[in-house]
């Protein structure tokens, strides 16, 4: 607007409505750029909110602990020879002076004393007789900046404790079992039962979904019962996880009871407790996933081009090839990266396994589909639940565990996904 | 040449099996609403046997209809079913302490009592009871769902009053005024934030949210377990689903009508909200419904963070136990089968799963009933 056209404006209206409107104009994109502002904020919510949680678990997972002592080390030297460099057999002697003989039987029964190694003596006076504890804890951020209170802290309450930095995911803790000392605890357990589900619940869905992707998209017609289905599917897609759990415990835990424990097979382990295993985990985790991997699948098909289905016709295949050969391959891609993607939902799902009869404390590795399971989710919900406060810093440990495991999941999706269409 | 269409067996064949995989999830439906349905009428017609600290004064021969039972104890009232040790009774007449019955009522013997045989009283959890009141507590056969639909309910509504105005400015943000770059930079962000398995945002609510919100409002007024702080962990959970859905809708609205909003001299907030949401608002009403059943059917936030135990409260600073976080904390112990706890599972899962159905069905409809199409 330049000065003459403002000028014939200002010409053609009174004085004050001339000023009033430029002034409610100059309101209006003021407001219009508040809200810019408000808008532009929210996004951040959700970032915030990410750094938040993640920030959260590393400050759990990391930081200072006061180590306890039943005993100390060096109160168990025998003639000035410190445990570390004692010969097994004294090892032996000092474990037997002080635990119950029923422990001890329990010890040689599993293994003689002659079949175990020093190394092996060794670590059991270290959990057994030392028994090292932890009385408190602090947070990373504690233990970064505030390292002055926590040593005045140290002084006034816990005189007996020394103070070490701890990280609670280590090596360790990856491969070792559960236990109920929490600085011996491991995710191991945990992490094979996950991988056994996932893989039953993939086994099972990953055809029936593709194979009712392909006739929804190749083959069905627009009838009753074809809609009936695709409704269906939608519907089942939004049916809270916790329901299919319910459906899992009556059908697969006790309706299918002998196949599921395995009994029909001649699998008959006591330990196996009443349909309550990996199988029906997996099966329950597979309905889960089916109606995502049947919308992922489908739209995958829908993007291939109809050109290619008709150069197919036309050479004579017959649908089933046209499909096998030239609409399956170029939607591959797509369906496998809607599959990782169901996977890592299947991962983190929690209730339904809760529900379906997750074992609350097993240390044995699962050992094929009949066997009880815990799974890493289950795993950070139980040590979460639980009253003492040292439990959440494993969990923190064990959920940096299943973050970097989805993530790890997803690159291989997006890895996947490059390198099959750049072969199409 | 024989030109007549061939018949192939094995197309037939792969059809029909493709077919099946399809009908599957039919069944998987069935499956849920036969499975769900059935346990729950077990639910509402198993008799619970209740001891009424009430025993009979005299032996109690089996031709005998009346006899007089203890003063202390519950009442009985006409039509109650009875018991003494197997042999159940239905009360026809009571004045005072003399009872009337019918002898071996639902089929069983009837057979002679010892003075001093404890009697018990039948309770069936009625739908009156389970849709009128507000107690749950199984231990003393107490089964008002409202404890339980009331928490979820408050846990949901936090949850959208959270998710709607954030989710739904993301999405104008991202479909109006961000640029390309930031998209790109901003949508993954929120793909990671909704991949994050729902037992994670429940240790973040248990370790932050809630130490937050009782350094903010005072330790004394927020419970170590509270509504507020799952509820809002839900909403944080449910602004990528709402602003995923409502960026979709807002998106396909055709730029022709932005430019005529700004031909006619509005301005950009104008536009987006008086042009732009209002045509595309059928979307995010779906998007709205659909973020509610996602939040009533949440379960692991609750589970951990809104603490564990029914309780009838508008308070969001109180612990309370939504239907979600009851199932799962009953069915964590070992279930035996052949108890109510174990059929009362099935009756808050048949509840959920029709409030998440119907809400769900409910979001197809508006999007087919009031989706302009340009």
């Amino acid at each position: 607007m330049n000065a003459t056209q403002d000028e014939e404006i200002r010409l053609s209206m009174s004085e004050d409505d001339y000023f009033a409107d430029t002034k409610k104009l100059s309101k209006r994109h003021a407001l219009s750029k508040i809200w810019h502002v408000i808008f532009a904020a929210s996004t951040l919510v959700g970032i915030v909110a990410l750094t938040a949680l993640l920030l959260n678990v590393f400050n759990n997972a990391f930081g200072y602990i006061a180590l306890e002592n039943s005993i100390q080390p060096e109160e168990l030297a025998i003639d000035g020879v410190s445990i570390e460099e004692m010969s097994k057999e004294n090892l032996v002697t000092i474990l037997g002076d002080h635990v119950s003989k029923g422990l001890m039987r329990r010890f040689e029964s599993g293994m003689t004393w002659e079949e175990r190694s020093r190394e092996n003596v060794y670590n059991l006076v270290l959990e057994r007789v030392v028994d090292p504890k932890s009385v408190a804890q602090w947070t990373l951020y504690e233990s970064l900046f505030k390292v002055n209170e926590i040593q005045q802290e140290m002084t006034e309450k816990y005189t007996e404790a020394n103070l070490i930095f701890k990280s609670w995911i280590t090596p360790s803790f990856i491969t070792l079992p559960q236990s109920s000392n929490p600085l011996n605890a491991g995710v191991r357990t945990a992490i094979l039962g996950s991988l056994w589900i996932i893989f039953i619940s993939i086994v099972f869905s990953f055809p029936i979904g593709v194979g009712a992707a392909v006739y929804l998209q190749e083959y069905a017609k627009d009838s009753f019962v074809n809609r009936i289905i695709q409704t269906n599917i939608n519907n089942l897609a939004g049916v809270p996880s916790i329901i299919y759990g319910i459906l899992g415990l009556a059908l697969f835990v006790r309706a299918l009871n002998l196949i599921t424990s395995g009994a029909v097979f001649g699998y008959t382990d006591p330990m196996t407790a009443n349909g309550r295993t990996i199988l029906s985990a997996g099966l329950t985790l597979g309905l889960l996933i089916l109606p995502l991997i049947i919308i992922n699948a489908q739209e995958a098909i829908k993007a291939v081009p109809n050109s290619l289905r008709q150069a197919s016709y036309g050479m004579g295949a017959t649908r089933w090839q046209t499909i096998w050969n030239h609409v399956l391959p170029s939607a591959l891609p797509g369906i496998l990266t809607g599959t990782i993607l169901a996977i890592s939902r299947a991962i983190g799902e929690t209730a339904p396994l809760v529900v379906v009869g997750a074992s609350t404390f097993i240390t044995f590795d699962p050992d094929g589909p009949f066997s009880k399971f815990t799974t890493l989710p289950i795993q950070i919900y139980q040590w979460t639940a639980r009253p003492q406060d040292v439990f959440r810093n494993i969990a923190a440990g064990a959920i940096i565990v299943l973050l970097i495991l989805l993530l790890s999941m997803n690159a291989i999706a997006v890895l996947l996904r490059n390198k099959y269409s750049r072969r199409l | 040449m024989d030109l007549k269409k061939k018949r192939r067996i094995g197309e037939s064949i792969i059809q029909g099996f493709l077919f099946l995989a399809a009908a599957l999830s039919i069944l998987v439906t069935i499956g849920i609403v036969y499975e769900l349905g059935t346990e729950a009428m077990l639910f509402f017609t198993r008799k619970q046997w209740e001891n009424t600290n009430k025993v009979i004064t005299q032996s109690l021969e089996p031709g005998f209809t009346e006899f007089i039972v203890s003063e202390s104890g519950a009442t009985i009232n006409e039509g109650d079913l009875v018991r003494l040790r197997s042999e159940e009774m239905l009360v026809v007449n009571v004045q005072d302490e003399r009872l009337k019955v019918v002898r071996g009522a639902e089929d069983t013997e009837p057979v002679f009592h010892n003075e001093g045989t404890t009697l018990e009283k039948a309770t069936q959890v009625t739908f009156l009871e389970f849709f009128g009141k507000t107690e749950w507590n199984p231990q003393i056969g107490k089964f008002g769902i409202w404890a339980l639909v009331n928490a979820t309910l408050m846990t949901s509504l936090i949850a959208i009053t959270v998710a709607l105005p954030v989710g739904l400015s993301v999405a104008i943000y991202l479909s109006e005024y961000a640029s390309h770059r930031f998209r790109s930079i901003l949508k993954p962000i929120l793909e990671v934030l909704a991949g994050i398995p729902t037992v994670v945002y429940g240790y973040f609510a248990l370790t932050f949210m809630t130490p937050l919100l009782r350094y903010i409002f005072g330790v004394d007024v927020v419970e170590i377990y509270n509504t507020a702080s799952a509820g809002i962990v839900i909403g944080i959970l449910i602004i990528p689903l709402v602003s995923s859905m409502s960026e979709d809708a807002l998106s396909a609205v055709p730029n022709g009508l932005r430019e005529a909003s700004y031909g006619l001299g509005a301005t950009k907030l104008e536009t987006s909200l008086r042009v732009v949401v209002p045509s595309a608002i059928s979307g995010i009403a779906a998007a709205f419904i659909v973020a509610i059943s996602r939040a009533i059917g949440e379960t692991m936030i609750v589970a951990i963070a809104s603490g564990a135990g029914p309780n009838f409260t508008f308070n969001p600073f109180k612990a309370a136990e939504t239907m979600t976080g009851h199932i799962v904390r009953i069915s964590g112990g070992d279930l035996s089968y052949n108890s109510l706890d174990y059929n009362s599972i099935f009756a808050i899962g048949l509840l959920l799963f029709f409030m998440t159905l119907i809400l769900n069905i409910f979001s197809h409809w508006i999007v087919k009933r009031f989706r302009k199409v340009y």
